[in-house]
């Protein structure tokens, strides 16, 4: 069964992608409302910013991130002079890291719910006395609610699966930086296959659960339908 | 250009549209902005809810302007006292039918008055708010009471529900709604607001013919309840003639002519009046009713009609349409005709429809009616301007 390492090394991956998934979601959503409204020439650039994880290998944004985090990074002299030391080989790391890799997996479900809205709520929203703010608030926010959902597991979910960047970021520190993945790696180098087996089958039912609420969550809400 | 109650100027270019408009619409009754797609009729309205914002315009109801790009103003649309009820209902399809009443009503209530700034927090403050709240419309007007604006706002919800009779339908959810229902809903929802304009963006094109009937009467009784303006636009010629008091043609994002409704059907130079269903509307009132033979006596202006199914009492306002096929001309009397409605005329236009017909305009009384005769009868007749003749009406058909 789990032993005290692996428990730690649960309790740690929940607490990032719990984190991570709110600091998301909070950052995610004014983003990926500015992209689906913006015609600003920067819109293509910042898109293709928030799509790099997608397509990058994790251990080479890990291995920027390392450095620019670094004591000679200009991230990190940043965090020196503020006096909160630098951030690879923390909790604070991993966090920052996590948002960054599982950022896409916030925004773009979002990008989608809120772009499927169209202008018309808005419009209508508007003739009816409601500011942008006012709208965004009660009209977008309820439509978009299934788009909040999806982001929200997909976030959480792709946090928790995350290794490369761990590995580069947080390295592999008992308790402090060691993720379930990480600890799954260190059981088959170490042949504890048996370990192995419980944490690797646990983040797969974890998984399908997740993913198997999602999809008949999504189906049966009426929200999800076009708008008429 | 006449100073009108609502007075507006746009100059908007899209590269492949262009809109170019100055007009001005009377302060009362259904102005209805004709046209074929593309003519710009749609983009206009837009332009007046600032759901558009055109490189040039101006636009003012009763006084206050809402835009004014010389003085580089303009007031958003949430800030504008107006309703807007779109082709589709856009219904909000979270709320139910009385969330959807509420959304705009309750934020009519909940703005508050000394900021323009502020009126952004307003969703966030009101409930501990204890100001003076006012609507959009009053803030440039005078100041109310809060409880005069909830009382007022509160007193319009009963008839206006009551008007598109929709009271059971509150506790449904819009998809569970048919969509005539949907748009009496949506109707409902701009007019609680009290707006000082009422602007439809063709509210009956996406019903099939049935559902159209079903709403077409709550407009007009609408118009009749409500003192709002309305700007209606439309490309259905049934409904230009049901409902229009004054009317504008647009073609191709220019205004072509404007003017009062049977003024407009009646200009030869126009389209309208050249075209097979042309006809003339008359407004009159029911002053009789002949039991023996179930003809009305219809009163016009300076001449009256015998009209057959009419069921209504005396005194109730009616609204005729006669088409120009069904007028015919002659120069003496007829003393033995089975036509009922044989009325002295005055030609005072004529013009050649360049397909072998006559269109003929003529005074009855204070009314003008058109005649499309053949060139031929035209000719025999000695037809001319100024000339008096007798028109015979073989048939009219009741609007409302």
């Amino acid at each position: 069964m789990l032993n005290d390492a692996d428990l730690a090394a649960l309790w740690l991956t929940f607490k990032i992608a719990s984190l991570s998934t709110v600091i998301m979601l909070i950052l995610g959503t004014p983003l990926a409302w500015w992209l689906t409204q913006t015609q600003s020439r920067w819109k293509g650039f910042c898109n293709a910013l928030v799509a790099m994880p997608l397509v990058l290998p994790p251990t080479v944004l890990g291995f920027y991130l390392l450095i620019l985090m670094g004591p000679n990074g200009v991230v990190g002299q940043l965090t020196e002079t503020l006096g909160l030391g630098t951030l690879p080989f923390t909790f604070g790391g991993l966090i920052v890291a996590s948002v960054l890799y599982s950022m896409p997996f916030v925004v773009q479900p979002l990008q989608a719910s809120f772009s499927a809205i169209g202008r018309q709520p808005l419009e209508a929203a508007a003739t009816l006395r409601a500011s942008p703010l006012d709208t965004f608030f009660s009209v977008v926010l309820p439509l978009a609610k299934p788009g909040f959902l999806t982001a929200t597991i997909l976030g959480f979910a792709h946090t928790v699966g995350e290794f490369g960047v761990v590995l580069m970021v947080g390295g592999n520190i008992p308790g402090k930086t060691r993720v379930v993945s990480v600890q799954i790696y260190n059981h088959v180098e170490a042949l504890e296959y048996p370990q192995a087996h419980w944490l690797a089958g646990g983040l797969m039912v974890f998984s399908f659960t997740v993913l198997v609420i999602l999809y008949s969550v999504l189906k049966t809400k009426p929200s999800s339908q076009p708008f008429k | 250009m006449t100073i009108g109650a609502i007075n507006a100027r746009f100059y908007l270019n899209y590269g492949s549209f262009k809109l170019e408009a100055d007009l001005s619409l009377p302060g009362s009754g259904i102005s209805v902005l004709f046209g074929d797609s593309g003519s710009g009729k749609t983009s206009l309205l837009r332009c007046m809810a600032g759901l558009e914002r055109p490189q040039h315009g101006f636009f003012s109801i009763n006084g206050n302007i809402w835009q004014d790009s010389v003085k580089n103003f303009f007031l958003p649309t949430h800030q504008r006292s107006l309703g807007y009820v779109f082709q589709e209902a856009n219904l909000f399809p979270h709320l139910s039918v009385r969330g959807n009443l509420q959304f705009g009503f309750k934020r009519i209530v909940n703005q508050f008055n000394p900021k323009q700034g502020l009126t952004k927090l307003a969703p966030f403050i009101h409930s501990r708010s204890q100001m003076v709240r006012q609507t959009n419309h009053e803030r440039t007007q005078n100041t109310l009471r809060p409880e005069l604006v909830e009382g007022r706002t509160q007193d319009l919800f009963k008839p206006v529900i009551a008007l598109l009779g929709i009271s059971h339908l509150l506790d449904r959810m819009p998809d569970r709604l048919s969509g005539g229902e949907r748009q009496r809903v949506a109707i409902a929802r701009a007019l609680v607001l009290n707006p000082a304009i009422l602007l439809m963006d063709e509210p009956l094109a996406s019903l099939d013919s049935k559902r159209k009937q079903e709403v077409m009467p709550y407009l007009l009784k609408l118009q009749q309840e409500f003192n709002i303006p309305i700007v209606y636009v439309t490309h259905s010629r049934q409904e230009v003639m049901q409902l229009a008091d004054y009317l504008v043609v647009l073609e191709n994002g220019a205004v072509q002519a404007s003017g009062s409704l049977p003024y407009m059907l009646t200009r030869l130079d126009l389209p309208l009046a050249q075209d097979k269903e042309a006809a003339s509307v008359w407004q009159g009132k029911l002053t009789g009713y002949d039991k023996e033979f179930q003809l009305a006596n219809v009163e016009f202006n300076g001449v009256s009609l015998s009209l057959p199914n009419i069921d209504a009492t005396d005194g109730t306002q009616l609204r005729v349409q006669i088409h120009a096929r069904d007028v015919s001309l002659t120069l003496v009397a007829p003393s033995q005709t089975s036509i009922l409605n044989v009325l002295p005329a005055t030609i005072t236009g004529l013009a050649d429809d360049h397909s072998g017909h006559t269109i003929v305009r003529l005074a009855c009384g204070q009314e003008t009616l058109l005649a499309h005769i053949t060139r031929k009868s035209s000719q025999l007749l000695g037809l001319q301007q100024g000339k008096s003749v007798f028109a015979q009406i073989k048939g009219t058909s009741l609007l409302h």
